[in-house]
């Protein structure tokens, strides 16, 4: 196609977007609410795998060290501990400063009654954080054969229970996105051949004079990437003001201590992305579906 | 260039028998109406000559192409060198007259000189200078067939079919658009009219062609329209 041609279509194209403002103007709204839901329910999903993320995160094996061995010689475990398979890293905790972190969980007032305590009555312990929370009990027990450890604390219900509620999360966010994704092109699709059946003498002038096909389809087909574009980017840009928004009304408070709210400027790029090449799909090949039947003269 | 030897055409629809062993034949630089009652076959004879419907038997050759064996990828070619008139001039509407008629030369491909060129001499010639910025409904029905003589004219078609193209004007426009068709004629464009208007035919003098029931009945030079409106 010579430049020149392909130079008046896309210029046919934008000046379509224009001429036809109202319909451009339901495309793009279409467009706008479809992408929006499914980018809330997206985001939605997103965080709670965050925070299932960050819970797992803090759920750790506690080892503690026969409390025959001095703390040179227990500190001399941890390489053994760290050598075994799915650890990611240990932390040793002195006697000390188990019996601190124990006294702390209690109010300052309260504290007084702990003033007897002498950390002989604690043991040296190692907090060990994993890879894979899925092989906890596997994990466990290795540690357990580690010379030197007396004993384990793991939860490994609470574990297994993190791992299920992260599968029933993930399988319901992947159903309801495609479901969302298939009505909300089948929407746009709809939309867009609405528009395009106003046009159809247009196009049917288009054909008596000898266009073909393809010179039909191109501005069409240009209008559409235009229309899918905008609806992308503004779907894009009120997503982030609706995160925004929500995030300012959750945050406040204990929950604000209890939730981990990635920012949107963390996920932003994936959004767009996502959202442009959708938008991008759907006006390219709704309006070239779309126009199909009418080019059967 | 234009042939019809023994056309048969029923639509599906109904079964209506549209054209009925129908046999025609036009040399270069003829001007013919066509003329007949409603349902007589004009129209179907145009919707086989562009290509729109295809005959069930018979032979269609049209500008050298054999609409018989046409590929449906093929048609645009057959249509550029058709120039189509309408009854409802079927502009586009967000075009202005410029535009318009630019518009079928950018279909074809042609380099904005010679379209820069073209038009404004087209227009000039239908008797539309100085309207090139007009949107189609700010002109009167007159002149809206004007632009659409003008765009069927703009790529030198070999042959230019006009449907009832007086059918929304009144006489004095009529007569106005018949002697611009005969212009062009005279200017070598092959000219095809298809017409109620039984004064205009018989105030032209030119071959009558008459159909009734899907097949010709007269074909005459100098004829005169013998059907009832």
């Amino acid at each position: 196609m010579k430049i020149n041609r392909l130079g008046y279509l896309i210029k046919e194209g934008l000046r379509s977007v224009f001429t036809h403002g109202f319909m451009s103007f339901a495309c793009v709204v279409v467009i706008v609410a479809c992408l929006l839901i499914m980018g809330v329910f997206s985001v939605l999903a997103y965080v709670v795998d965050v925070n299932i993320d960050n819970l797992e995160q803090q759920n750790e094996i506690l080892a503690f060290v026969d409390e025959n061995l001095d703390e040179a010689q227990a500190r001399e475990i941890g390489k053994r501990l760290e050598a075994i398979d799915n650890v990611k890293r240990v932390e040793f905790i002195t006697r000390e400063e188990a019996m601190q972190n124990f006294i702390a969980r209690y109010p300052a007032e309260e504290q007084d009654m702990f003033s007897d305590l002498t950390p002989s009555v604690f043991r040296d312990r190692y907090v060990i954080y994993m890879d894979d929370l899925a092989l906890m009990d596997r994990t466990d027990a290795a540690v357990k054969t580690v010379a030197g450890i007396a004993d384990t604390s793991a939860y490994l219900e609470l574990s297994r229970g993190f791992i299920a509620l992260r599968n029933v999360v993930t399988i319901v966010s992947v159903i309801l996105i495609v479901i969302l994704f298939v009505v909300s092109v089948f929407i746009m699709q709809n939309t867009i051949k609405l528009a395009t059946f106003s046009r159809r003498e247009e196009i049917g002038i288009m054909k008596m004079v000898g266009a073909s096909n393809g010179f039909i389809r191109c501005p069409f087909v240009v209008e559409g990437l235009i229309l899918g574009l905008l609806g992308g980017a503004i779907a894009f840009f009120v997503l982030w003001g609706v995160y925004q928004l929500a995030c300012d009304r959750i945050m406040t408070g204990m929950i604000a201590n209890i939730l981990v709210i990635p920012s949107f400027r963390s996920i932003m790029y994936p959004i767009l992305v996502i959202y442009l090449v959708i938008g991008l799909i759907v006006g390219t090949f709704g309006s070239n579906i779309a126009i199909r039947k009418f080019l059967k003269v | 260039m234009v042939h019809l030897k023994d056309v048969t055409m029923r639509y599906r629809s109904g079964g209506t028998l549209a054209a009925n062993n129908l046999s025609l034949d036009m040399e270069e630089g003829e001007f013919a109406f066509l003329v007949g009652p409603s349902g007589s076959g004009k129209t179907t004879i145009i919707k086989l000559l562009t290509g729109e419907v295809r005959a069930d038997s018979g032979e269609i050759e049209v500008n050298g192409f054999d609409l018989r064996t046409i590929r449906r990828s093929k048609l645009p070619k057959l249509r550029r060198t058709l120039g189509v008139i309408f009854q409802d001039f079927r502009l586009i509407d967000d075009k202005n007259v410029y535009d318009n008629v630019a518009f079928a030369m950018h279909v074809v491909g042609a380099p904005r000189k010679e379209i820069q060129e073209r038009v404004p001499y087209v227009l000039k010639l239908v008797g539309l200078e100085g309207r090139e910025k007009r949107l189609p409904q700010e002109l009167s029905g007159g002149e809206q067939q004007r632009v659409a003589v003008a765009r069927a004219l703009v790529n030198s078609p070999r042959l230019i079919i006009a449907d009832e193209p007086t059918g929304n004007l009144d006489p004095a426009r009529s007569l106005e658009l018949m002697l611009l068709l005969q212009k062009i004629n005279e200017l070598g464009t092959t000219v095809l009219v298809v017409t109620h208007e039984k004064e205009l035919v018989n105030a032209f003098s030119k071959r009558v062609i008459s159909l009734e029931d899907g097949r010709v009945v007269s074909d005459r030079m100098g004829g005169y329209y013998e059907h009832e409106n």
